[in-house]
């Protein structure tokens, strides 16, 4: 079976190939091609698994070792595989809700000409996160992290032309080098430190490097995660990637992309176990991204934007409770799987939506959609409601652990994180029902669509007819069906995996588990959830569902307008980083225009005009020639003679 | 072996059978087949010209050349195969020949490339039609006198030279003997047997005649002037050691060689021995172009007919370098105190000098010529190293350089206009616009010469410079990475005239060539990048064959 690891990776791989090397010939089956491969590789994924199921929990971890990519003497970098429960996990989760957005797209994407050469991204996107996840050394990681740059700046920026979505990619690849400079600096010091790579050995003698070591490269580990999951202070990429088409939101926010930096904290988990400062630091970045990205969600109008800020902080609940260690690993990924779930149901809903409203993206001009849209407001509803921890749903089972470890963390650190985790299901609640209300509910606010030629922040890929009011309809079976199925993901996954604590016993040999002390009793923890639930669910029906909304948003209090701009995260980024980076680059380029191009300059000269000198003895007469060689056999003989005698 | 040629010498006076004493000579004859089917096949050559019609002879010559070329190649790899590469690497020929690892790698190396080479000569579709009938590159009849009557009439009847094809072989022929040869006149006898053909081949092109034969003139002067210098030197070697064997020179220098004391005032002055050493070296550094004996090159390199030029410039260059490895590493390690001073200063002088006159050439051919020269430089950075390394080094440096360049100038034979080759830089002017295929394979061939990464240049450049520092000429290295700095420089101006410049209205035109071309330049950039992207499997294959037999 081992070999099928690589194929795992090859079928996407060859996909994107085809895809983009094929060119305008395959325009009419790209699609089909990128959507079959993605499904090949979800089969062979699904077929690894039974394989792993049918073995005993010691014997699960496959490895594959395709060949050495660098071996230069003590340096050895290879292209090794190693599949084990928690790479499973990822595999099943990548493959499974990416095919998934795949066929969603044929239809999202069908007006669009340049449909193949997005799915080719698309299935480079999968191929690189399935690098990710299933390399067995830092190296090789990196190279899928890379990967997943790449593609998601190509599908940011997929619609080019519009100047927004160019910049968010741009923004999308620059904020995400800062943490990739973190991750590689963090496996420069791992291999300085364990003289190694390989997974095996470095978490086998994590325990052996200094605290100052495994600090620093705890911290560098987080670094890069912060980076690629879109956590405090490297958030601010996120919410501008909505730019990108809506199942490429689905797929970064759902199954690849954000969920790396979590993979990556807890593939790493030996090397954070034994740094606790670096630890409690994700817990810190965790809880607060938590907050900031819920506040934020809060704030947005736009349904995507809004959406993108509940990505963030349900990841900072996944950096919390992997922050917590062996505590709270099981519940990351189980969270991780989970959110997969819901979280590429509702911005699938959200496609649907805007596929119906003319691209509307504010919320404030929906309203009353459920009678249009059934299936997608059926689908969109028990997203939401398994989003904010309905009880019985996904989110239900997974956040609620989350919680339960944060408080088990003990002491004032585990009542602090607690609290937080605790705060922010309720603020989940209020925000998530407010995206619900504004969008499905009250009265209809919609308005004539924009003239595209006047508004260039359209998504070219819908049919816009400018002047007339929309009119909302169901979407396609290729994109309702695969809401559907997320739908019955987010509805039962969570209780599947709570039966007989099965996902904690199917994870729990790679990541190890221990239950902590929890200074409160899980059902007081479940009661003050469903607490803090009811009462953010009820705050916003109140504000939104009981009385008329606004079409234009009203100014807002301070902290709202503060939200609205992302807390002003941009704002202090243009201040401190660009401005100070502008003069930095002035002055640089005035030293290189001034010192460096003068000095090559003058060479430059310098060399031209010795050459021009120097032709002139080439005169073409071979008397002189024979002169010269006369000469310097002279020379040589005389020098010869010389140096015998010194 | 000293005392027996002074014995033959003495004794001849006073024997009244003098004969009696010669012994018969015993010659391997398997060991020699490479170099012995070349020269046959050569022989052959010259049978088809004059027996065949006129008609049948292209043909015929070309299938000989092809066939002997392979057949010689096949031989030597079967030799190599057979061990004689390093455990039973022997003298061959009463001491004349050597046959070990450097010698076969390099004559493998001549082989290949004169095998490619004769594709390029064998081309046929890029002149015009002359009179209904397909030409070469070669002139109608070299002996008439151009622009006469004469020549007239032999262009009208559709001749063409078929006799560079043995011409060719007998040069391959010398080249294979040069880096092998194992004493002075050996080494003497195969530098006339590959010049003099060479001389005849620069003279014979098609177009621009009279800068051709001007050319070889010119090369044939100085050439001679050379080898005059050369024999010079080994008569002051003979008397200093009293014997032309390589080893028995070796022995008297390290003063382990066994002399008749009658001899022995009259042998072993040194003078003698660091005058005609150094005399030797500039007749081999003249054909490697090195400054200052390199001023013949842009001149010789710009007049002969393109497909000559190409291989001129690569396989000469690998014997020339053979023989000054097993010169320096086999007879003369003993004064290398002397010596290597003396070569860190003509290698920085050819580096530095090659690099930077080649800066303001405007012609494509001169452009390379010069290239070729400051290339002499770095690979002479890696003779001096004098190591196993430096050997391997220099071997590998020599066959990636041999097939760049023969791709190089065969795809200058592509660019035409009205009067033939158009090699004025100007003309190549957004080439990349016109014929990208051409022009990225061009920029491929410069990359090499340029020494970027990927490239086999790179890898060669590398090889050198490291066995340089190891043997402790970290100044060398340095000055040769500045001067493959100022390379690059003019490399890649020719890279961006090609694909940056606007291209000139009626600029010329990219012929279209025959399989016979193509397969030339295919085969350069197959080697290019086969030495480029996997060294290493090459670099071992340079490293068994590293090992001089005494």
């Amino acid at each position: 079976m081992d070999h099928l690891i690589g194929a795992l990776i090859g079928a996407p791989l060859l996909g994107a190939g085809i895809l983009l090397v094929g060119g305008r010939r395959l325009d009419r089956v790209g699609h089909w091609i990128g959507c079959l491969l993605a499904a090949v590789s979800f089969g062979i994924g699904a077929a690894l698994f039974a394989d792993m199921l049918g073995k005993p929990t010691d014997q699960r971890t496959l490895t594959s070792h395709l060949y050495s990519w660098v071996p230069v003497g003590g340096f050895r970098a290879d292209v090794a595989f190693q599949l084990d429960q928690l790479s499973m996990t990822f595999v099943l989760l990548i493959t499974g809700v990416g095919t998934l957005i795949h066929i969603y797209s044929i239809g999202y994407m069908a007006h669009d000409e340049n449909r193949r050469r997005f799915f080719g991204y698309l299935n480079l996107f999968l191929a690189a996160m399935l690098l990710l996840v299933l390399a067995d050394n830092y190296l090789l990681l990196y190279v899928g992290w890379e990967g997943v740059g790449l593609a998601s700046y190509l599908l940011i920026g997929f619609w080019q032309h519009k100047p927004s979505a160019a910049t968010a990619a741009k923004k999308a690849f620059i904020v995400n080098r800062v943490g990739d400079m973190g991750l590689s600096i963090a496996i420069m010091v791992l291999f300085t430190t364990y003289g190694t790579f390989s997974f095996g050995p470095v978490f086998a003698h994590a325990t052996g490097a200094s605290q100052a070591k495994l600090t620093v490269i705890g911290l560098l580990l987080l670094l890069g995660a912060c980076g690629k999951s879109a956590q405090v202070p490297l958030q601010s990429w996120l919410g501008d990637a909505m730019e990108g088409p809506t199942p490429v939101s689905a797929l970064i926010h759902a199954a690849t992309m954000v969920t790396a930096g979590v993979y990556l904290v807890t593939r790493s988990g030996a090397i954070f176990n034994a740094a606790p400062t670096a630890q409690l630091a994700v817990c810190v970045v965790g809880a607060v991204t938590l907050m900031f990205g819920a506040i934020v969600g809060c704030a947005k109008d736009d349904i995507k934007k809004a959406l993108a800020g509940s990505t963030m902080s349900q990841i900072g609940y996944m950096m919390l409770a992997a922050g917590l260690g062996p505590i709270g690993y099981v519940f990351a990924i189980m969270h991780l799987v989970t959110h997969g779930f819901f979280k590429a149901g509702l911005f699938l809903g959200a496609g649907s939506v805007m596929h119906g409203m003319n691209d509307e993206v504010d919320m404030r001009k929906y309203g009353g959609l459920r009678r249009y849209m059934p299936i997608t407001y059926v689908t969109f509803g028990l997203g939401y409601l398994a989003i904010i921890g309905f009880p019985g749903l996904s989110g239900y089972w997974s956040k609620d652990k989350i919680i339960e470890a944060a408080f088990a963390k003990g002491g004032t650190e585990g009542w602090i994180l607690g609290g937080v985790a605790l705060l922010g299901a309720g603020i989940t609640a209020y925000y998530m029902t407010r995206v619900m209300v504004l969008t499905f509910f009250g009265e209809e606010r919609w308005e004539p669509a924009p003239d595209p030629d006047k508004t260039p922040g359209v998504e070219p890929g819908i049919e816009v007819h400018p002047g007339e009011l929309p009119h909302p309809h169901e979407s396609p079976r290729s994109m309702t069906i695969p809401m559907v199925i997320l739908a019955f993901g987010s509805v039962f996954a969570g209780g599947l995996f709570s039966i007989n604590s099965a996902f904690l016993k199917w994870l729990e040999p790679v990541t190890g588990h221990s239950e902590g002390h929890s200074p409160v009793s899980t059902w007081e923890v479940t009661a003050a959830t469903l607490v803090v639930l009811v009462v953010g669910g009820a705050l916003a029906w109140a504000q939104y569902g009981r009385r008329p909304v606004p079409v234009t948003a009203p100014r807002g209090s301070l902290v709202t307008r503060a939200a609205r701009r992302d807390l002003l995260q941009d704002d202090f980024n243009h201040i401190v980083l660009v401005r100070g980076g502008e003069h930095l680059t002035r002055s640089l380029v005035y030293l290189d225009h001034s010192l460096v191009d003068g000095a090559v300059n003058g060479t430059a000269a310098s060399v031209g005009g010795l050459s021009a000198r120097l032709r002139q003895v080439q005169n073409g007469y071979v008397r002189s020639y024979a002169v010269s060689m006369l000469g310097g056999t002279a020379v040589l003989v005389a020098a010869t003679l010389l140096m015998r005698a010194v | 072996m000293t005392g027996t040629i002074h014995s033959l010498w003495t004794t001849a006076a006073d024997s009244a059978t003098p004969l009696d004493k010669i012994p018969t000579p015993k010659i391997e004859y398997a060991q020699l087949s490479p170099v012995l089917i070349v020269f046959g096949a050569a022989v052959l050559g010259i049978l088809v010209e004059a027996l065949l019609p006129r008609r049948s002879r292209y043909i015929a010559q070309l299938g000989v050349s092809v066939t002997g070329l392979a057949a010689a190649f096949a031989a030597i790899v079967a030799l190599a195969a057979d061990g004689y590469a390093s455990a039973k690497s022997h003298i061959a020929a009463m001491g004349a020949v050597a046959v070990d690892g450097p010698a076969l790698f390099l004559q493998g190396t001549i082989v290949l490339v004169a095998l490619v080479a004769a594709f390029t000569f064998a081309e046929r579709r890029l002149d015009p039609l002359a009179h209904g009938r397909r030409v070469d590159s070669f002139a109608a009849q070299g002996s008439t006198v151009p622009g006469s009557e004469q020549e007239k009439r032999a262009v009208r009847a559709g001749f063409t030279t078929t006799e560079v094809f043995p011409l060719l072989l007998f040069a391959v022929g010398g080249m294979m003997i040069f880096p092998a040869a194992n004493d002075l006149l050996t080494l003497f006898v195969s530098l006339e047997v590959f010049s003099l053909p060479l001389y005849l081949l620069c003279a014979l092109a098609r177009r621009h005649r009279l800068l051709s034969q001007e050319a070889a003139v010119k090369y044939f002067l100085l050439g001679a002037f050379s080898s005059a210098i050369l024999l010079f030197g080994v008569a002051l070697l003979y008397g200093y050691a009293g014997t032309i064997s390589y080893g028995g020179i070796a022995d008297v220098i390290s003063g382990t060689a066994k002399m008749t004391p009658a001899l022995a005032n009259t042998t072993a002055n040194d003078s003698l021995l660091l005058i005609g050493g150094a005399m030797v070296v500039v007749g081999l550094l003249f054909k490697v172009a090195a400054v200052p004996f390199h001023m013949w090159t842009p001149d010789v390199y710009q007049g002969a007919p393109t497909p000559v030029t190409g291989f001129m410039a690569a396989a000469t260059k690998v014997a020339a370098f053979g023989a000054l490895l097993r010169l320096l590493y086999v007879v003369l390690p003993g004064i290398r105190w002397d010596w290597r001073p003396v070569m860190w200063g003509v290698a920085i002088a050819t580096m530095v000098i090659g690099a930077i006159i080649a800066v303001t050439q405007t012609d494509v051919k001169r452009l390379l010529a010069y290239s070729s020269i400051a290339h002499a430089g770095f690979i002479l950075a890696g003779v001096i190293a004098l190591s196993p390394d430096g050997v391997s080094s220099v071997l590998f440096y020599l066959a990636a350089y041999s097939f760049v360049t023969l791709g190089a100038f065969a795809v200058v034979t592509l660019v035409r206009d009205a009067g033939g080759e158009a090699t004025h830089l100007s003309r190549w002017a957004g080439l990349g616009r016109r014929s990208p295929l051409v022009a990225a394979v061009f920029a491929v061939f410069l990359l090499a010469f340029a020494g970027i990464p990927l490239t086999s240049g790179f890898a060669g450049k590398f090889a050198v410079f490291k066995a340089a520092a190891q043997g402790g000429a970290v100044p060398l290295v340095i000055i040769g990475v500045i001067s493959s700095a100022i390379a690059a420089f003019f490399y890649i101006r020719v890279i961006v005239l090609m694909f940056f410049s606007e291209p000139q209205p009626g600029g010329p035109s990219v012929a279209v060539p025959s399989a016979l071309t193509s397969t030339a330049i295919a085969a350069g950039v197959a080697v290019t990048l086969a030495l480029g992207v996997a060294p290493q499997y090459f670099l071992d294959l340079a490293g068994k064959a590293s090992v001089f037999v005494r």
